[in-house]
């Protein structure tokens, strides 16, 4: 592997080395930096919400602009932040987990990476055009969206070219994943993260096509006359939530599954112990991505389905529980007893299955039907999923920085500063989300900008909350500068407990990883 | 190529992507502005389907050079065949949408309509439809007595003729399959250009159903729920088949220069898997969109 160092990197320098490069480092750090970026457009935006919701009244903005913040918030973070991340992460490690010496086809790997800027142009594009953009929530219902300006029109295009984007991306990892390993890496001997990858990549493979049919649909009832969501033709608006959510419930776990993996590579690092259950947790991410596909409705329990619908997908829902129980157990079971120490990665792991047991566990109680119906579409709901994607999905991609970043750049981090904005982080994010559940649960809705008075308090503290949290990830933004610029060497292994093939070569990992494979015994 | 890089092939870095990303950019802003009567859109998409053109001559170009040349080897074959295989099952989920919301429409969304007495009392639902207050449904494949009614698209007609060309497809394909398997390259080119004469027959009878359809019968992407998904997925299957020609070409000018070798000729299969995906489709839409 060391005969890869040094005299192998060779690449264009400037601008064309990141325009056309194939090199699954490069593209890998594309990624990430997109994705960065876009958490910070994002983040603005949500800066936006909470400065317009910290008291009653409309104060900052006009209403149909904070609907569009609402909508292109959850827009950009989604499909411009947590999704570019993880494969940005997939890019940089899944090569040289399983032993590959870059992905199966660099190319298209460029183009899937490539694909995202252009998209992310029209979706801010969308912001200055006549009519504003798109307005109608992140679900984009309609009716509400079959009317309004060209904004929704920008947002369908984007969707369209993201949503290739990842479809590309997906065929290129398990390409990569089932046909690149080294010789010895047999399925059931491949890190987790590795496993996750693989599974969300047949999610997202039989999810994304299903959402560009959706807006197809919805794009031709806009201008060419069909009439899929309209009564009045035969078609239906509740049709376009079914089709929607077969899409968004498995996105959901798009987002989270690669979390699952990066939990189950930190946690038994710093706990000096081999994962426990490693199979059940194979297979319980198998599982939860088989139920993702059967679960959808329960996202639309008041739009009026027959009782019949009602109950499966609540029963469908709850098990859902099963396997997701299952991997928590398992990383509990990792730390039981094990040496552990309490370096930043951990401490985001820790904290990011701790908090997503807590979205978990409210997301049992919206799957109960009659429950749902005093919870839906309120505040309750908003903080639900901000404790999955925020605390699932964001903390892990945090620890995930911080584990990997002194194999990336040959650096480590500083350790107090990570420290601090992982506390930073962690306690301004409960601040801002944990009261949303009880102004959910006193009844206040989701997607408005103005509130009755009786909501103040909490409002007030979730947008300092917000506010902090915000800020916080400047400091994230400084330590990830610094680590790149400078700081104590890294040791090729890094972490004391690190297993697996990625530690064996040299901090900063060298341009080209195991030209020569590996044997994996 | 450094040979330090080990026997799998890694290309050196490609302009082709980028210019692909932003052809598609002014594409998709070119078709925003049109449909929205911005003055330049359709130059917009002129540029982006040009550079995409471009894009495609001179990066698939380079692949067939870099196949041709032995660069790749039995593993990149593999990442190939899994990735193609993949990409076929995501079209697949892509029409599945569009059958999921025909399913949907006749079982669900008809029905209630019917049943429920608030929104349109009296509205009886019966597939073909064109909604409640969409035109009423005539004698198949008959134009239609008066202006509000529409006739659907029977089945014993033309679609069944285009059946009969597609699974013949099928068959001519696989013959010259087992061409290339022989290194029999008169039996490849024979079948391959028969398979593109049906595929174009085919075309052409689906243009000729649809100029009807507007002309005739009353039937446009218009004609509520039934207009809707009869055009939404032909429409698509037939993007499909035009796309699978023009693919099937590239391979017959392939085959003519005297590429591929009974044991090296994924270009070829990945082309022929592509086209048994159109003809499986075509297989869903006579048995549902035309025939039931």
């Amino acid at each position: 592997m060391a005969t890869a160092a040094a005299h192998h990197e060779e690449h264009p320098g400037g601008l064309t080395r990141w325009l056309f490069t194939t090199n699954h480092k490069d593209i890998g750090t594309l990624y990430l930096w997109f994705a960065f970026i876009m958490f910070f457009v994002g983040g603005a935006m949500a800066m936006v919400i909470r400065a317009e919701l910290f008291q009653p009244g409309m104060q900052m903005v006009e209403p149909h602009f904070f609907n569009q913040m609402t909508t292109v918030h959850a827009l950009v973070m989604i499909f411009g932040g947590v999704m570019p991340a993880f494969v940005g992460l997939a890019n940089w490690q899944i090569p040289m987990m399983i032993g590959a010496p870059d992905m199966a086809l660099p190319r298209m790997n460029n183009w899937s990476f490539w694909l995202l800027p252009p998209a992310a142009t029209l979706l801010i594009m969308s912001l200055f055009m006549p009519g504003g953009g798109p307005a109608a929530g992140w679900t984009i219902y309609p009716p509400l969206s079959t009317q309004g300006g060209m904004g929704m029109d920008f947002a369908i295009l984007t969707i369209h070219m993201l949503g290739f984007s990842s479809i590309l991306g997906s065929m290129n990892i398990i390409a990569t994943i089932l046909n690149m390993r080294a010789p010895g890496m047999t399925l059931m001997k491949m890190p987790l993260f590795v496993w996750t990858w693989l599974i969300t990549a047949f999610l997202l493979l039989a999810a994304i096509p299903v959402l560009a049919g959706a807006v197809t649909m919805l794009l031709t009832d806009r201008h060419f006359g069909t009439s899929f969501f309209d009564a009045a033709g035969g078609g239906d608006p509740v049709m376009f939530q079914h089709v929607f959510w077969f899409f968004g419930h498995p996105e959901v776990y798009i987002l989270v599954l690669p979390a699952f993996g990066v939990f189950s590579q930190i946690i038994p690092t710093f706990a000096r112990k081999p994962l426990f259950g490693y199979s059940s947790m194979v297979f319980a991410t198998a599982t939860i991505a088989f139920l993702s596909f059967i679960v959808w409705a329960h996202h639309m329990y008041t739009v009026g389905m027959p009782m019949a619908g009602e109950l499966f997908f609540m029963y469908s829902t709850m098990l859902i529980a099963v396997p997701t129980g299952v991997k928590v157990f398992n990383w509990i079971a990792t730390m039981w007893r094990g040496s552990m120490t309490f370096e930043t990665p951990m401490l985001y792991a820790i904290a990011g299955v701790f908090l997503f047991t807590i979205g978990g566990l409210s997301g049992l109680m919206l799957a109960i039907t009659p429950a749902d119906f005093q919870y839906h579409d309120t505040y309750f709901v908003v903080a639900h999923f901000h404790y999955v994607i925020f605390a699932g999905s964001v903390l892990a991609l945090m620890g995930a920085a911080y584990f990997w970043l002194p194999k990336w750049t040959g650096h480590m981090y500083n350790e107090r500063l990570g420290k601090l904005h992982f506390w930073l982080t962690t306690i301004s994010f409960n601040v801002t989300f944990f009261p949303q559940h009880f102004l959910g649960l006193a009844g206040m809705p989701r997607r408005i900008p103005d509130y009755a008075l009786q909501f103040t308090e909490f409002n007030q503290i979730s947008s300092i909350g917000a506010f902090v949290l915000g800020l916080s990830q400047l400091l994230f933004l400084y330590i990830v500068v610094q680590t790149i610029k400078g700081g104590k060497q890294a040791t090729d292994r890094v972490w004391e407990g690190a297993e697996g093939l990625e530690w064996t070569v040299p901090s900063p990992a060298p341009y080209h990883t195991f030209a020569t494979a590996p044997q994996v015994k | 190529m450094s040979a330090a890089k080990g026997s799998y092939y890694l290309p050196d870095p490609s302009p082709w992507p980028v210019v692909t990303s932003v052809g598609l950019f002014f594409l998709a802003l070119g078709f925003i502005f049109l449909i929205n009567s911005v003055d330049g859109g359709q130059w917009l998409m002129l540029a982006g389907v040009l550079t995409i053109v471009y894009m495609m001559i001179r990066w698939f170009g380079q692949v067939i050079r870099e196949s041709e040349g032995g660069a790749y080897d039995d593993q990149v074959d593999r990442s190939f065949r899994w990735s193609m295989s993949w990409f076929i099952f995501s079209e697949i989920m892509f029409f599945a949408a569009f059958f999921g919301a025909l399913f949907y429409a006749r079982q669900f969304a008809g029905p209630w309509l019917d049943n429920t007495e608030l929104l349109w009392p009296g509205f009886d639902f019966n597939w073909p439809s064109a909604g409640p207050e969409g035109p009423a449904a005539a004698t198949p494949s008959t134009p239609p007595a008066g202006p509000n009614q529409f006739s659907p698209m029977g089945a014993w007609g033309i679609p069944a003729i285009n059946t009969a060309i597609l699974l013949s497809s099928g068959f001519t394909v696989t013959m010259a399959h087992w061409g290339i398997q022989k290194d029999n390259r008169g039996q490849l080119v024979t079948w391959l250009f028969l398979t593109i004469v049906l595929a174009i027959v085919f075309v052409g009878l689906q243009a000729y159903e649809y100029v009807h359809a507007y002309t005739e019968l009353g039937l446009t992407l218009g004609t509520g729920i039934y207009g809707a998904t009869f055009f939404m997925l032909t429409g698509f299957h037939g993007f499909h088949v035009t796309v699978g020609t023009i693919m099937l070409s590239v391979i017959l000018g392939r085959s003519i220069k005297g590429h591929f070798t009974s044991g090296h000729h994924f270009g070829f299969e990945g082309v022929a898997w592509y086209w048994h995906f159109v003809d499986v489709v075509w297989l869903g839409l006579f048995i549902f969109v035309y025939w039931l």
